[in-house]
Parts: C-alpha cells; sequence; structure tokens
C-alpha cells in the first residue's frame, strides 16, 4: 500500500551562530595565553646552532635578549656589510653599549627581581667567538652574570 | 510599569571576537625560548692570579680556530668528548692523576664522594659558536649523565622527573662545574 506523503518542500533549518562567539572567544583566550608579545624587530638573521641537554627559559619578563648575526636585508648588509652584527632593542649597536642596556633592562624590573635577571644569547652559529667573547665581557662588566645560550633542541644521538 | 530593556543585538560579537583574535594572532609568538643556562664569573679590573687549583682537580679543554678539540692537550673528536669528560669527573678507580673527591654529607643522599674537578673550557677568537656550543653541550651532556645515574641509584629516576629537593640534592652531590676562561688566543 502506497504511502501518500504530502508534498512538502524540504527547508533545512537555519543553522544557530549563537555560540559563535563563545567558540571565538575560546580560541582567543586560548591564544592570549599560550602566546607572548613580540617586542622586537629582527635586523639581524640568525639561526640557531642545536644542542640536546638545553633548558627552558621559565619567566619571559626576566629576560633580555641580545641577537647577533649578519643583517637580515639585502639593503642592510649593502649598508654594514656581511659582518655579523649585535642588536639591541630594535638597532645594531657596538659592544661598549651592552653595559647601558643591561642597566636600562635592569631598571625595568621589580627589585626583587633584579638579581634573577637572564640574558638570553640569540647568535648565529657562524658566528666567530670573538664576537660573543666581546659580549661576555660587557656582560661581566655590567655585573648580568645569568646567561642563556640559546639552541634548538636536537635530536639525541644514538649511542 | 517597568520598561522593558530592549535586547542587545549580539550578532556582531563574532566580528568583535574575531577581529580580537586576529590582532592576537598577528602581534604575539609563540616560541618558546630554550638554551644552556651558564653563569659568567664577576669582573675583575686587573688581571687576577691564577686561583689555587690542583693541577689533578683541573680538566683543560680548547677549541682552537680550526674548530679542533683538545682534552689536556690531546688531539680528540667531539664523540669522544663526553665520555672523557665523565670518565674524568668520576674518577671511578681513585686515580691519583684524576680530580680528588670530598666526602661530604648531603640531605637525601647521605655520604657521597663529591668529584672537586673542573672543566676549564678555552677557546681562540676565531673559533665558530656553532663548535663552541657543540662543546658546551657535550661536556653538560657528561653531567647531566653522572645525575641521571646518581638519581637511580638513589631514588630510582632520572633527574629530570625527581622532586625538587632531591634535584637540589642530586646538583649538590654533582655540580655543573665548568669554567669559562678569561679569552685568550690559543694555537
Amino acid at each position: 500500500m502506497p504511502v501518500i506523503r504530502k508534498k512538502e518542500k524540504k527547508e533545512i533549518g537555519q543553522i544557530s551562530t549563537s555560540s559563535l562567539p563563545d567558540i571565538v572567544f575560546m580560541i582567543l583566550f586560548f591564544f592570549m595565553v599560550s602566546t607572548s608579545m613580540k617586542e622586537t624587530e629582527l635586523v639581524v638573521k640568525f639561526k640557531a646552532p642545536q644542542a640536546t641537554e638545553i633548558q627552558k627559559l621559565e619567566n619571559k619578563s626576566l629576560v633580555s635578549y641580545i641577537y647577533v648575526g649578519p643583517p637580515a636585508t639585502a639593503e642592510l648588509r649593502a649598508k654594514f656589510g656581511e659582518a655579523p652584527k649585535i642588536q639591541l632593542n630594535n638597532s645594531f649597536s657596538n659592544p661598549e653599549q651592552i653595559g647601558q642596556f643591561i642597566a636600562s633592562e635592569r631598571d625595568a624590573l621589580n627589585e626583587a627581581d633584579r638579581n634573577k635577571m637572564t640574558v638570553c644569547l640569540k647568535a648565529d652559529k657562524d658566528t666567530r667567538m670573538g664576537v660573543i667573547t666581546d659580549i661576555k665581557q660587557e656582560l661581566r662588566k655590567a655585573e648580568a652574570y645569568k646567561i642563556s645560550y640559546a639552541a634548538l633542541k636536537a635530536v639525541k644521538t644514538a649511542q | 510599569m517597568a520598561k522593558k530593556t530592549p535586547e542587545i543585538n549580539a550578532s556582531s560579537m563574532a566580528d568583535v571576537a574575531f577581529l580580537l583574535l586576529i590582532f592576537f594572532l598577528v602581534a604575539t609568538t609563540m616560541d618558546i625560548d630554550s638554551g644552556l643556562n651558564r653563569v659568567l664569573p664577576p669582573w675583575s679590573e686587573k688581571q687576577t692570579e691564577a686561583p689555587d687549583i690542583k693541577e689533578r682537580n683541573l680538566l683543560l679543554v680548547h677549541v682552537n680556530k680550526y674548530d679542533q678539540i683538545a682534552v689536556q692537550g690531546e688531539v680528540v673528536d667531539i664523540s669522544m668528548l663526553k665520555d672523557r669528560a665523565k670518565e674524568w669527573v668520576l674518577n671511578r678507580e681513585d686515580d691519583k692523576k684524576l680530580p680528588e673527591k670530598k666526602e661530604e654529607n648531603i640531605d637525601l643522599i647521605g655520604k657521597y664522594k663529591v668529584s672537586q674537578g673542573i672543566i676549564s673550557l678555552q677557546n681562540d677568537r676565531g673559533t665558530s659558536y656553532e663548535r663552541y656550543i657543540q662543546v658546551q653541550n657535550e661536556l653538560t651532556r657528561a653531567f647531566n649523565e653522572i645525575r641521571d645515574e646518581l638519581g637511580k641509584a638513589h631514588f630510582g629516576k632520572a633527574y629530570a622527573e625527581l622532586e625538587k629537593e632531591q634535584q637540589d640534592a642530586i646538583s649538590k652531590a654533582v655540580p655543573l662545574k665548568i669554567s669559562e676562561a678569561e679569552p685568550q688566543n690559543i694555537k
């Protein structure tokens, strides 16, 4: 027996978008919590060396960065040459300026946190140690003893 | 009659949220910084005399401008460096030429013979940064392996998996003694 059906226009109900803001806010909060602000624009390019025994830097607000590497763009290379340069804040600097840089970074911290300040040295792997040694000497003069040589995680070699 | 508050139209909420989301996507980074942590020695204006360290307690590691590595004046490959450093620090057979050990009482571990050895790392101005980090890494690995062994022997776990107090005890028993010497030129 055939079932008689009323011919009905099939219509898909509108999808409710009322929960869309909630979802987007959720993603937003995830990104707000898990990321940190970009603070500097790099004017040097660097490829960090690899190491296996690296430790994470705990407290980002206590870390100051020193970048070392050849100038990033062809324009800058034409102007400053190919040799590795030191970048403090947003511009090229001399090793002599490190003392001042450390002092201003230290002033920006709470008094209680000042001795916990760490300097993260992000240097290109093809840099010669001469530049690094100069930086280390300046850091010692500036009494910034805690240092971290930035490195990427390498896979442990089989023994 | 109480006034009815009109319902706020929330349809643009999603747009606002998207806008904020895109702002955070663009303006932030996610990379976590990691590296080898070291503590530099304090600066002194005048050239200080070499501290009084017995010769047997000092392992000299040189890296020259051709990125060659020498341990106690003997050229070695990077792959040998970790084991050399480890054997030297541990001094299992109490060799008179290898570093002294001083018995100390350490919480949670008890009496432990702490090695007095210091590894002195010297590099040339022409050494590449990559090789320097490799050497630092191998030396750290030597210490980390000793710590792991001690952790397994006393607490049954590798160093990284231990509680904070246990880690402190082990780092007291196996201090990371890598000295970065005053810069000088090495042939």
